[in-house]
């Protein structure tokens, strides 16, 4: 009795650095984060997978200067 | 600043008080109370000594009237009820439609082009984010007022409405969801 060949495996995208970083935690996980940082200190490691994140996510990074400025808009509408 | 001076320059601050505090009581009469005794506490105080904004100034007079105000209605068994709606604005998934089921983006917050700050000098700016913040559901209003523009500390925030820590974050990170959202639909996007 042979072994059959080994069948073609699936197709897969290649496990890049980018999407490794960017899957530690998922852009709704960093969505909370960056709401949660703005009212109080995170720990040292929601700190480091948040800058993981950020460093490969470009639509995050959109969202956190979007936060930035909601904050300056805020505090406009109090001058 | 003499008394007749500051006087003058109260009027025109008033609506912007009442807005304020409309948003974070949600009752007009009481509002148009705590405007009432702010202004008459900047008249009789001799505390302005111009080194901030006259605005500055006076939220920060507004802001311990609405905190005594708060605290009473919390007193008053009658309308306690009116906070404890807040469970239904608790609802953390109902941003979840804005994620895949892989927690990614879906559609991505849009670009708001090199300076969105030059809309803060546009009138129809600040309308367009008084709607948005009108839209809020009521407690998260709120919360979100005492929280950026009266800039409480999360801690105060949590005693004065007697709601735990995780409460408060969520409701936070509601109030940022939407407005961030509704500022994208009715303005940014609308802009390009």
């Amino acid at each position: 009795m042979t072994d059959a060949p080994d069948p073609t495996p699936p197709a897969r995208r290649p496990m890049t650095l980018k999407r490794v970083l960017g899957h530690i935690i998922s852009c709704k996980d960093a969505s909370r984060l960056m709401s949660q940082r703005e009212d109080g200190r995170l720990s040292a490691w929601q700190r480091l997978v948040l800058r993981l994140h950020l460093s490969v996510c470009a639509a995050c990074s959109r969202f956190e200067r979007q936060m930035a400025f909601l904050r300056t808009a805020m505090q406009r509408y109090r001058q | 600043m003499a008394a007749a001076d500051i006087s003058r320059d109260l009027e025109p601050q008033r609506s912007y008080l009442l807005r304020v505090a409309r948003l974070q009581l949600r009752d007009e009469a009481l509002a148009e109370d705590v405007v009432q005794e702010t202004l008459l506490a900047a008249l009789s105080g001799t505390g302005f000594s111009g080194k901030s904004s006259l605005r500055t100034w006076l939220t920060g007079i507004l802001k311990h009237k609405i905190v005594d105000a708060i605290r009473k209605k919390q007193r008053e068994p009658t309308v306690a009820s009116s906070f404890a709606d807040i469970d239904s604005e608790m609802d953390i998934e109902d941003f979840d439609a804005l994620f895949n089921e892989r927690g990614g983006w879906d559609p991505k917050p849009g670009e708001w082009g090199a300076s969105p700050e030059d809309a803060l000098n546009q009138r129809q700016f600040l309308d367009v984010m008084d709607l948005c913040l009108e839209k809020l559901p009521p407690n998260t209003a709120r919360v979100f007022m005492m929280r950026e523009v009266m800039e409480l500390e999360t801690d105060e925030i949590c005693k004065e409405l007697t709601i735990n820590a995780n409460n408060l974050w969520v409701i936070l990170y509601r109030a940022r969801m939407a407005l961030r959202l509704c500022l994208e639909q009715n303005w940014f996007a609308r802009n390009d």
